[in-house]
């Protein structure tokens, strides 16, 4: 993996001329989680697929650029809310994809460690149907990891999870992301407070920074600032500035 | 698959069969019963099996070839938008042409033997070979082609890593389609004009009143074309699921 760069995005965007985001600048700080709230309609997913050049279907008005000057779409890995595992494929398969699609070979060895370290060595042959949803989703992750980029986008990676799955996926990914630019696509206030280094909550009105708790990340979800910061958050959302 | 329910129906088809031809005491070379049928299937049973084999090739080379064609028709027309403007509109209206209609011109055109048959097999599962594995092409999920694309995928990688095991699902199901459409052709082809096959063979017993013949010949056609719908169908489903 190269260093990973801060990536900032400035403009508007728009369908058919109905405004979908007011001008905002969102920027996210190297090799730190940067978590985007926001409820459904209010453009949180635009955002994200148009850091990663992905179609839209809204024109947008701005640029993206990156710290160190270079372009941002190639250098990203995705992760969507659907696992997006090739039903027909091994969980070996599904992780090695980006290579296979490419052309290339990949790294055995790496493979190996991304089984390993996602608890998924036993499943390497299994097909995705065979697959817990959590398992589905650490496969997924194991994907995004094998793809060694520097930038991360997750698209609320982990909202189709139970409770307690969810807080161990997120445990996961912070640990296997550390050192990478991440940011998370979310509409779950507790998952924003548990992950941000820096949280940025979307409205229709704009862009707000909400300051996050100065503990590390992934935060305890019973620390009492995580909780608060989790009904600030909730808060914002309603529409009611604390 | 349980075996008694097909069991079970067939003994009750026969008995209602007998039922009617008893009951009314229609004449046998109108009507004749499950039993008279059964003596004439054994009598003519060297006939019928030779005829027999000869339906099924065309059957089978028919399935074969269409299929096929069907197959390159459906990823050229995924592939090149040039193909979609050109050959779409042509496809639909063949289609809308009535295929039988042109079964005598076949036979002009490639004489009475086996081949006159198999290009009406063909020409009726083409279609619907082409438009279930095309369908299935161009409905690729798009969180698939959104991921693909953030991974610098080659376009030929796609289709071959996922757009061709995605559409595979829809392909079995136009080839199950297919392999009974491609009785019907097959022996539509030998109805208008053949000296061979269950379907040349049903037409000649028809014309000799000889209609128990023609029973015997149409219930081996029936049950020749489910086995052979069943294969194909055990065949789509075990390619379906086998690792790509």
């Amino acid at each position: 993996m190269t260093l990973a760069p801060g990536i900032t995005l400035q403009g508007q965007a728009s369908i058919e001329g109905r405004q979908l985001f007011a001008p905002l600048t969102l920027s996210l700080d190297a090799g730190r989680w940067t978590c985007l709230l926001g409820g459904s309609g209010v453009g949180k997913t635009t955002v994200l697929r148009l850091m990663a050049d992905l179609s839209t279907g809204a024109d947008f008005d701005g640029e993206i650029t990156a710290t160190d000057g270079e372009l941002v779409a190639d250098r990203i890995a995705y992760m969507a809310q659907d696992d997006l595992l090739m039903p027909w494929a091994s969980v070996a398969k599904n992780i090695t994809l980006g290579a296979r699609l490419r052309g290339q070979d990949w790294d055995e060895t790496r493979l190996e460690q991304l089984l390993q370290r996602c608890g998924l060595l036993a499943h390497r042959h299994k097909k995705p149907g065979e697959l817990s949803g959590g398992q589905r989703q650490r496969v997924a992750l194991a994907r995004t990891l094998m793809e060694d980029k520097p930038i991360i986008l997750l698209d609320e990676p982990f909202s189709a999870l139970d409770a307690q799955t969810r807080a161990a996926m997120q445990d996961l990914a912070v640990e296997l992301l550390s050192g990478r630019t991440v940011m998370v696509v979310t509409h779950d206030p507790g998952e924003a407070a548990r992950l941000g280094h820096a949280i940025h909550v979307m409205t229709p009105a704009g862009l707000t920074a909400v300051t996050p708790p100065t503990a590390e990340v992934p935060r305890a979800v019973e620390a009492l600032d995580t909780l608060m910061c989790q009904s600030e958050l909730l808060k914002r959302l309603m529409g009611q500035a604390a | 698959m349980k075996m008694w329910p097909p069991i079970a129906s067939t003994i009750f088809a026969l008995l209602v069969w007998q039922l009617i031809v008893t009951s009314t005491g229609v004449q046998p070379f109108l009507l004749p019963g499950p039993s008279v049928v059964a003596e004439a299937w054994w009598q003519h049973r060297v006939l019928i099996a030779e005829n027999a084999v000869i339906t099924l090739q065309e059957i089978v080379l028919g399935m074969i070839i269409g299929t096929a064609l069907g197959i390159v028709t459906a990823l050229q027309l995924a592939t090149s938008k040039t193909m979609r403007t050109l050959v779409q509109p042509i496809l639909v209206f063949t289609q809308s042409l009535p295929v039988f209609a042109l079964a005598p011109i076949l036979t002009l055109w490639l004489g009475f033997g086996l081949w006159s048959k198999v290009a009406m097999a063909v020409l009726i599962i083409y279609f619907p070979v082409t438009s279930a594995f095309f369908d299935g092409l161009i409905r690729t999920p798009p969180g698939y082609l959104d991921l693909a694309k953030t991974m610098q995928a080659k376009p030929m990688r796609i289709l071959w890593q996922i757009r061709v095991p995605a559409a595979l699902p829809s392909l079995g199901a136009g080839v199950r389609l297919a392999a009974v459409y491609a009785t019907i052709g097959a022996v539509i082809g030998e109805w208008v004009g053949a000296s061979k096959g269950l379907g040349a063979l049903m037409i000649m017993s028809n014309g000799r009143a000889k209609t128990d013949l023609m029973f015997a010949a149409l219930l081996t056609l029936g049950v020749m074309s489910v086995v052979f719908y069943l294969l194909v169908a055990k065949l789509t489903r075990v390619l379906g699921d086998r690792e790509t």
